[in-house]
């Protein structure tokens, strides 16, 4: 009995295992065999456009990459960007969320096409603000400014940063909006009501009980959309390409750049494994404040 | 990858050999750019097809940049997947000296090798020997409007200077009419704004590199060229300039939005209208030297030296950039619409002259472009409006996004060009011209 009953546990642990490890393994190479081959290439001296030039380069390529003054200015633009839209998107968000919430006629309908832009291509949409919007000559924006009698503005050429701020807060206003609805959703109605009685005002109310019980759902929002922002290339790609100048070149775009353009394969690995290292500082920081939120 | 990506065709040619017709297929993948005269080759595959029964195309057209991301990451990798790509003159002597270029040496007799423009042949030729065939061929050209220049009583010079350009320009500007006195290009890129400021650089006096390849961009010839070009774009060009490449600058200047254009001469049968006479053509304008104040550029033909069907590849660029090919365009789509700038026929042919009153500018542009002396003082490379070196896409690409940095006033020209000349310096050390 003794026997079988080891022997049935040894089995059945195997047989858990074995059943796992397909799985796992698979998902094990996944992430690992990208991981390092991206860390290996950043070790060569690897361009497309120069066959001969071939060997082990050791840290040259980070050493060129923190050297180049592309990097730093490409990592500010990143870090501007994803706030600005963060800071856009959650403070908007949480406005609309309070606004539809409250009962008014075609509810559903404004709902649904406040949401709809999240829908949209990013590269369509990028196109869309670019040749329609914010065209200095056939824009809306300029058809605008004309009416009030103010001179056209070149959005991407003038203002290129917050040009694509706009652009991308315009598609993540909407992913926004649709959690902290369903948070407001879940807000109990019995508290509201007794605030009311004890004399609390709506800015009251919206400031010590409806964001208190929004504030998971906006840590949860932040995260998603973190990880997402920093990584933000279509829009770029579609408008402004990185310029005028390095304007609007972020991190995912100046690998971009260095791997495509500058065929250099070495130098783009090098870029994405300090991109790698970037958002994994970024994700252990967040998770561990959303993983705190979340437990009290 | 490639076993998965003949089986079909494979299976294909099996089941028709069954069916009795033996008859061996091959399918050739052609990469090519969307531009005008390459969507007509495209609309003749027809024609191709079946003079050519036992050849079929599959075409893989794309935009200019994504194109040559494509190619330059295939070619590098030995990946096979195109049989004939779309190259410039910047690519073709680079990939020839790498071995990734089937040189098309003993070309059939009818091909009439000898017809082909000796300057764009050269372009094409490493080592003597032609690497591409050349499909259209183009310099620069400045296009003006007749009528705006005789109500102002501008008569054009036969060498047009570039300070007499922005005596024009002022002269002619009128947003008011949304009439701009000049359109130049702004959007960056090597390709783009870059080749326009390059043979302005050329013909102000400056170069790239001096003989030790020591870049020359924060030079006095560059400033002042650099300069030159921004003060005028922004004083009299029209209002978003820096994102204005050579389409949106074409659809301008069709527009009549424009006094003057300087860009490709290929841009001329696109804009000439028959009906409306007002179009102007002069030579692109020079500064301090006619050296290299216009450029020239080929688009070519060439097969990988990874393909597996040569010879099939061989048939259809030959066709492609043929006489008889410029006939049959000329055929379906009219004179004025046959590829310019490859061969010597086409100019000499009489209903060729009479469509296209431009021909002679672009003749002799395109003759008087000579890469291999380019610039007042001596240089250590090969090209009008580019480098012949690897390296160029990334400096150029670079250097673009500076100079229109300058243009939108972001930073001043002087501080884009020593931005400029850092990058271009770091990249050469890195390539190891430089110690």
């Amino acid at each position: 009995m003794n026997k079988t009953r080891t022997s049935g546990r040894t089995i059945g642990g195997l047989r858990t295992l074995s059943l796992q490890a397909p799985a796992v393994s698979l998902l094990f190479l996944w992430m690992i065999v990208p991981l390092a081959m991206t860390v290996w290439f950043s070790l060569q001296r690897y361009n497309l456009l120069m066959p001969g030039m071939t060997g082990f380069a050791g840290l040259e390529n980070y050493e060129y990459l923190f050297t180049d003054p592309a990097l730093w200015s490409a990592m500010g633009t990143t870090l501007l960007m994803v706030g600005w839209v963060l800071v856009i998107t959650v403070v908007g968000g949480t406005l609309l969320a309070v606004l539809f919430q409250q009962e008014f006629m075609g509810q559903g309908i404004a709902r649904v096409l406040a949401i709809s832009p999240f829908f949209v291509m990013p590269t369509v949409s990028a196109l869309v603000w670019k040749n329609m919007m914010m065209h200095p000559a056939n824009g809306v924006l300029s058809w605008v400014a004309e009416l009030f009698g103010l001179p056209a503005v070149d959005w991407f050429s003038s203002l290129p940063l917050t040009s694509i701020v706009i652009i991308v807060a315009w598609q993540w206003l909407p992913f926004a909006l649709l959690i902290l609805l369903t948070a407001m959703q879940s807000l109990d109605e019995d508290q509201v009501e007794a605030a009311r009685m004890d004399g609390a005002g709506p800015i009251a109310i919206f400031f010590f009980i409806t964001l208190p019980h929004l504030k998971r759902a906006i840590s949860v929002v932040i995260m998603i959309e973190m990880i997402f922002l920093l990584t933000i290339f279509a829009e770029i790609f579609v408008t402004t390409s990185g310029g005028p100048g390095l304007a609007t070149t972020n991190l995912a775009y100046l690998i971009y750049i260095r791997a495509l353009l500058d065929f250099d394969v070495g130098l783009a690995s090098a870029g994405g494994v300090i991109a790698i290292i970037l958002a994994n500082i970024v994700a252990i920081f967040l998770v561990r404040m959303v993983a705190k939120n979340l437990e009290s | 990858m490639r076993v998965i990506r003949h089986l079909p065709l494979t299976t294909l040619t099996a089941a028709i050999a069954f069916a009795g017709q033996a008859q061996a297929q091959t399918e050739i993948t052609v990469g090519t750019v969307n531009n005008n005269d390459m969507v007509i080759m495209q609309s003749l595959t027809d024609a191709f097809e079946q003079a050519h029964p036992d050849i079929t195309l599959d075409w893989v057209v794309l935009e200019e940049n994504v194109l040559r991301q494509r190619l330059t990451t295939d070619i590098a990798t030995q990946g096979g997947q195109f049989d004939v790509m779309t190259i410039g003159t910047y690519e073709v002597p680079i990939w020839a000296e790498q071995d990734w270029l089937t040189p098309l040496d003993d070309l059939p007799a009818d091909y009439q090798i000898d017809d082909l423009l000796q300057s764009v042949r050269k372009g094409l030729s490493y080592d003597g020997t032609l690497h591409a065939l050349p499909f259209y061929a183009e310099s620069s050209m400045m296009f003006y409007r007749q009528d705006l220049f005789s109500d102002a009583g501008i008569t054009m010079p036969e060498q047009p200077t570039w300070q007499q350009v922005r005596d024009w320009a002022e002269q002619l500007h009128d947003p008011a009419n949304e009439t701009y006195g000049i359109c130049l290009r702004g959007k960056p890129g090597w390709g783009e704004n870059m080749a326009l400021v390059s043979t302005m650089v050329n013909t102000f006096g400056g170069r790239w590199f001096d003989m030790d390849w020591n870049p020359q961009i924060d030079s006095p010839a560059w400033q002042e060229a650099v300069g030159f070009y921004v003060d005028l774009l922004n004083n009299y060009g029209p209002p978003g300039a820096s994102s204005n490449g050579f389409n949106e600058n074409q659809a301008l200047f069709s527009r009549g939005n424009c006094a003057m254009w300087v860009d490709a001469t290929s841009a001329a049968g696109r804009i000439f209208d028959p009906s409306q006479s007002q179009l102007g053509f002069a030579p692109a304008p020079i500064a301090e030297t006619p050296k290299g104040s216009h450029w020239l550029w080929s688009w070519a033909l060439a097969i990988p030296a990874s393909s597996d069907s040569k010879d099939a590849a061989r048939e259809f660029v030959t066709w492609a950039t043929s006489q008889e090919y410029v006939e049959l365009v000329a055929k379906e789509k009219g004179w004025a619409s046959v590829p310019p700038g490859t061969r010597v026929s086409t100019y000499e042919n009489p209903n060729y002259q009479e469509a296209a009153p431009f021909a002679d500018f672009v003749l002799n542009a395109i003759q008087g472009a000579d890469p291999t002396d380019s610039t007042l003082e001596p240089s250590p490379y090969v090209g009008v409006q580019f480098v012949g070196i690897p390296e160029f896409q990334s400096i150029g690409t670079q250097v673009g996004q500076m100079v229109a940095a300058a243009l939108t006033g972001e930073t001043s020209v002087e501080q884009a060009l020593q931005a400029a000349q850092r990058a271009t310096e770091r990249t050469m050390q890195r390539a190891g011209y430089l110690d």
